[in-house]
């Protein structure tokens, strides 16, 4: 599997370490739940989803990048 | 194996679902079915029905490497996965199926000093809990697996390792069928090629809340007070049905096995640090594996990276299996939960279980985590020895990180 970097094109995924961007929903307003939330949950999509990928054995960047995950 | 098969196995497949059950289990995979399997005998508990997308044992438990032990590194662990291992040995007997379950051993070497210390740590705590895990030196390995290279090509030098006696392994698809046959026997419904659409609650505001009332499938509504969630990899494709946030994220795990090799390789070898693991299964084929993908996917694809990791990984420490051909590979895709422990038990939405997180190390855990479960749906209350890995634990701040027993990181 191949990453694009913005910085330095096609490259290895294995160059890549992926990151999360986490998204407390919305209705959750009490402090300290959305704080867990933020610690513990994720969305964990099937399908096409946004995520950060930072280039550590390249540019040493983060991006953000599509993938297909389904 | 054929002479094995003393006879086939009858299933009585469900045909139309009953309009309601006592319990309806999502997923026909190893743990589904052993908690199926012991609602009926333990407990008597048998207005059950298992609906699996696909067929039974189709996903994770159809696709792991099969082995069996109970060396982990905190007590919560080794107590649960030592159940799971004494159940495994008495399953044979119990089910009357030939499960081709063999006590191999399991050396997990080490290759650092690192290493060493948390390895003997290992086997310390394994001994205080009555588990036999010893730890040897490099020419005690080279006693139990003669085909080792001690030098470890150079880079990787075998310093020691823990041998963990009970270690075994168990043809997985024998041990589906065995839970389903004795699940089904006794009047649970098994329903294949039947999706779960939705999950009814009533009273909530279907955020991770309310009462459960039934589940939605192609085969249409089945009404139900309890719903257990066993499916793997697709866990949260389940609990976003009732709105339920989960620490849950889904990777993708490879595995390949070789041709025959003409000789017999004893023990399960592990490597820790090369994230590297190798067993023979009974037809003499060498099966190996290494760690899951970083990024989640639902998957199924295979990748050349991997086939290149693993059998460079192999044969630093096996050079003979450099001799042997890759036959195939494959994928399986695991629920993996942020400490690495499996998540068993209640949730916030009343009469909704689930059974997750069982990563990359689900196959070892079907019979306690079944056996555990059906006490739990059937007296209502969380067994002792599933309690720690309640979904809750991350709310209290009782997290178990135990990710250096899980073999594959």
């Amino acid at each position: 599997m191949k990453l694009h970097c913005p910085n330095c094109g096609s490259r290895s995924v294995e160059e890549f370490r992926h990151g999360e961007i986490p998204q407390v929903p919305d209705h959750l307003t009490d402090v300290a739940r959305r704080d867990l939330d933020r610690v513990w949950n994720r969305p964990n999509p099937q399908g096409l989803t946004v995520e950060a990928w930072f280039h550590e054995q390249g540019c040493r960047r983060w991006f953000r990048h599509e993938r297909e995950t389904s | 194996m054929n002479e094995q098969v003393e006879e086939e196995i009858t299933l009585r497949w469900g045909g139309e679902p009953r309009p309601s059950y006592d319990v309806v289990i999502i997923g026909g995979g190893g743990h589904g079915l052993a908690t199926a399997y012991y609602l009926a005998t333990r407990h008597g508990i048998t207005n059950v029905v298992v609906v699996e997308r696909n067929w039974i044992g189709s996903g994770n438990s159809g696709r792991n490497t099969t082995i069996i032990r109970s060396n982990y590194g905190i007590p919560a662990s080794v107590r649960f996965y030592q159940r799971s291992v004494e159940l495994y040995a008495g399953l044979e007997a119990e089910t009357g199926r030939s499960l081709m379950h063999r006590r191999k051993g399991l050396l997990w070497i080490h290759h650092s000093e690192t290493g060493i210390r948390a390895e003997r740590a290992r086997a310390h705590l394994n001994q205080a809990l009555g588990v036999e895990t010893e730890f040897v030196g490099p020419e005690e390995i080279r006693a139990i697996v003669p085909e080792i290279d001690l030098s470890g090509g150079g880079r990787f030098p075998v310093m020691g390792a823990s041998h963990h006696l009970p270690a075994a392994t168990a043809r997985h698809d024998r041990v589906v069928w065995a839970y389903a046959e004795g699940a089904a026997a006794r009047g649970v419904d098994i329903l294949q090629h039947t999706e779960v659409t939705g999950i009814r609650t009533s009273g909530g505001s279907g955020r991770g809340d309310g009462r459960v009332t039934g589940v939605e499938t192609s085969q249409g509504f089945i009404a139900a007070g309890t719903v257990l969630s066993a499916t793997a990899g697709h866990t949260t494709t389940i609990t976003d049905l009732v709105g339920l946030r989960m620490p849950i994220r889904t990777h993708q795990l490879q595995a390949l096995v070789t041709n025959q090799y003409g000789g017999t390789f004893q023990p399960i070898v592990a490597s820790a640090e090369l994230a590297f693991y190798v067993s023979q299964t009974a037809r003499g084929q060498m099966l190996m594996g290494a760690e899951w993908e970083r990024q989640p996917s639902y998957s199924y694809r295979s990748g050349s990276e991997f086939l290149r990791s693993c059998t460079a990984k192999a044969i630093t420490l096996l050079p003979f299996l450099s001799g042997l051909r890759v036959l195939r590979q494959w994928t399986g895709v695991c629920d993996i939960s942020p400490d690495s422990s499996p998540i068993m038990g209640l949730t916030p939405v009343d009469g909704f279980l689930v059974t997750t997180g069982w990563g990359t190390w689900g196959f070892k855990g079907i019979p306690a985590g079944g056996e555990a479960l059906a006490e739990l749906i059937a007296s209502g209350r969380t067994p002792a020895l599933i309690a720690p890995f309640g979904l809750d634990r991350f709310a209290r701040d009782r997290i178990l990180a135990d990710a250096g027993s899980a073999g594959t990181q």
